[in-house]
């Protein structure tokens, strides 16, 4: 389950060490060409957003936000049909930033208001408590990353081996690796590094992000998201960029191992296989997703409740697509702060309390 | 025979509205209340303060407190920081039918506890009942009266540039607390609700310090609380990060959660703005009560700029959001 912190967690946070970091990227980065990094994960977004790091940086060290907000780029039509579901009378377990993100009509908060029954957890194993104490079909919204879905496979498994009819799952898990690809495979795309996610590398491990640096020469530092971790992980992409060295680093050891969790891959392998996925924002990433195997099929709420997840046309002038990929910052688009606020989102970014431009908005960040 | 459970004819007015009436009376039983008039008639001098507010919490118990301390602490501490002492409450129960009696007791016997040690008599109360579903077990509703002295003004418009803000103890104890005894949450926590009656730790301070302003970081917690304070006195606070006083089960749980300290909510704890000599002071009197041992400064005020609310970090400074409402546990 998720981190605690535990009181060993608080020396990552001590102010001087931060400073002393700070300095020496300070020095290592005046001296050379600016450098955009790219954080993929939304937590990291957060922290750097929590920290002030943005505004920390020396001119020459520019940090974008990258795709790896899971609610952000979890389709709108998804949402929709999750919302439906509920006033259908199904009880939708989902994670709570969920709840508030607007779909392309509706949201899960409004279906609420309108009696639709969603229950809020912070781990799937509160959906597996509700379906073994009620009757009614339960739902939950299979949503986030590599980190995730281990936890909603061993979920699903645990349903079949309690023969818990009446639950199941609608499944838009999305996965990182193809996601970077599409970030640089981008003619414009502008990104030096990566400071990769460290929840998703401690169960996919290093090998999977191999061809960022082999095919694209782009640097990679999986990094944790204490202050002193996202400090270390950008200082350890400066030195390299500096360098010219293009690999992959683990500069958050007390967490990832470089081979990962097999445990937990094969808990996934054997409930999900790779799919093509939707990305709300960006379109059709191929083989970006998981979907439950044939033998699983039971258990997904898709096919037992017959919903068809629509596309729905992304609004013209918004720039999300663009912020996703690392082209702008949040500000640079039109509609930031003015008609696009986390108020009233118009685009993925500002939905959830993760996306690049809700952090960009909630900490005033430049 | 099954546990006594309170039923709809409770609610009905006759014998059986008399016997839940009893069950009240039992624990909250006083001269004032027991005179069973319409209205309580109660004997009090000078300026008048006066507040209402209702209680819905689930579970109703809770680690630390439960929904009856709750709502006396709550509306005394409304009380307490305007500088106001606490006189005389109402009590009004809207009863979910099937509520055990015993459930019911324990909340008595717990509003009674608030109560005695806040010194304030609970003076006329009301019970209704509603059917099965339409009700989270009991929402307690309390009103609270109290005299104000002479010369006292204790305000959120009164906060000036230069102003320190003190906090009386660590933050966020109470919304880890709940969150963590929801069922279905799937998170666990060691943390026990902060709630407590504030009024006798605050009254020194108010007789001797021009106190600015204090409030109670209920819901929205020292965010919201901060972010009133600064629109109604037309300055900005700047809070030092490295001294909010945050304990360890708060931060990791919100690390977990993905929520901000500063969002969570304090059932006993205020935030207290005096001008800057009386800093020191106010905290040391603060200190000096067994619920303001952790009290310390954590911020100031200054002329206002772009933002209301911002934190000064390790590397610099950021802004702080008024909260939005709903404290929701995110994904990973």
């Amino acid at each position: 389950m998720g981190r605690m912190m535990l009181g060993a967690e608080k020396g990552y946070r001590d102010e001087q060490l931060a400073r002393r970091i700070l300095d020496r990227i300070r020095q290592e980065a005046d001296a050379r060409p600016p450098v955009n990094l790219m954080e993929v994960c939304g937590t990291h977004t957060v922290s750097i957003g929590r920290y002030g790091l943005r505004r920390a940086m020396p001119e020459t060290v520019r940090l974008l936000s990258g795709p790896g907000c899971p609610v952000c780029v979890t389709p709108g039509g998804y949402i929709d049909a999750a919302a439906k579901l509920a006033l259908d009378g199904v009880t939708v377990v989902t994670f709570g930033d969920m709840v508030r993100v607007p779909g392309d009509t509706t949201s899960l908060e409004e279906a609420r208001a309108q009696g639709g029954r969603i229950a809020v957890t912070a781990s799937v194993t509160g959906a597996l408590d509700i379906a073994r104490a009620e009757a009614g079909e339960v739902v939950f919204l299979a949503v986030g990353f590599e980190t995730t879905a281990p936890t909603i496979a061993a979920a699903v498994l645990a349903a079949e081996r309690e023969g818990l009819a009446n639950f199941s799952v609608l499944v838009s898990h999305k996965l990182v690796p193809p996601a970077l690809r599409l970030v640089l495979d981008d003619p414009d795309c502008a990104v030096g590094g990566f400071i990769l996610p460290g929840h998703v590398s401690a169960i996919i491990g290093l090998a999977p992000y191999s061809f960022i640096a082999d095919e694209f020469n782009v640097p990679g530092v999986v990094a944790g998201f204490e202050l002193i971790d996202v400090l270390a992980g950008i200082e350890a992409l400066v030195r390299m960029t500096a360098a010219g060295e293009a690999g992959i680093e683990n500069a958050y050891p007390r967490v990832v191992r470089p081979e990962g969790n097999p445990t937990a891959r094969d808990v996934v392998g054997k409930v999900f296989e790779p799919a093509d996925s939707d990305w709300r924002g960006i379109g059709t990433i191929p083989q970006s997703g998981l979907a439950l195997r044939e033998e699983y099929a039971t258990f997904d709420a898709a096919r037992r409740h017959g919903i068809a997840i629509d596309s729905a046309e992304f609004p013209k002038a918004c720039a999300c697509g663009a912020v996703l990929r690392g082209l702008i910052r949040p500000r640079d688009c039109q509609l930031f702060g003015t008609t696009c606020t986390p108020q009233r989102p118009v685009g993925p970014c500002m939905v959830s309390v993760e996306g690049a431009c809700a952090v960009s908005y909630k900490y005033g960040e430049d | 025979m099954g546990e006594r459970l309170v039923e709809l004819a409770h609610g009905g007015g006759g014998t059986m509205t008399a016997e839940l009436i009893g069950v009240v009376r039992e624990y909250l039983g006083n001269p004032v209340l027991d005179g069973l008039e319409d209205a309580a008639c109660v004997e009090l001098s000078g300026r008048l303060a006066f507040t209402t507010d209702s209680f819905v919490v689930t579970p109703l118990e809770f680690p630390g407190g439960d929904i009856g301390r709750l709502a006396v602490a709550g509306t005394v501490n409304d009380l307490a920081v305007v500088g106001a002492t606490p006189r005389c409450l109402s009590l009004a129960l809207v009863i979910e039918e099937g509520l055990p009696f015993s459930t019911l007791r324990r909340l008595l016997s717990s509003v009674q506890e608030t109560a005695q040690e806040a010194g304030v008599v609970v003076a006329c109360g009301d019970t209704k009942v509603v059917e099965r579903g339409r009700g989270d077990g009991v929402y307690v509703t309390t009103s609270g009266v109290g005299e104000v002295a002479d010369g006292v003004d204790v305000s959120i418009h009164r906060v000036a540039a230069g102003d320190a803000v003190i906090i009386s103890g660590a933050i966020g104890l109470h919304g880890v607390a709940v969150m963590a005894a929801r069922k279905g949450l799937g998170f666990a926590s060691p943390a026990e609700s902060d709630v407590a009656p504030l009024n006798a730790m605050l009254a020194p301070l108010v007789r001797e310090l021009d106190v600015h302003a204090m409030r109670d970081p209920t819901r929205g917690g020292c965010s919201a609380a901060l972010h009133e304070i600064a629109d109604a006195s037309c300055v900005s606070i700047v809070l030092d990060e490295a001294a909010l006083p945050v304990p360890e089960v708060v931060e990791g749980a919100c690390s977990l959660l993905g929520t901000d300290p500063l969002e969570m909510p304090n059932e006993g704890k205020a935030l207290v703005v005096v001008p800057e000599p009386a800093a020191d002071r106010a905290v040391e009197l603060l200190r000096e009560h067994k619920y303001g041992r952790g009290a310390c400064r954590i911020g100031r005020a200054v002329e206002r700029g772009s933002f209301p609310l911002t934190l000064r970090t390790a590397l610099g400074e950021r802004l702080v959001d008024a909260p939005r409402g709903e404290l929701l546990p995110r994904i990973c």
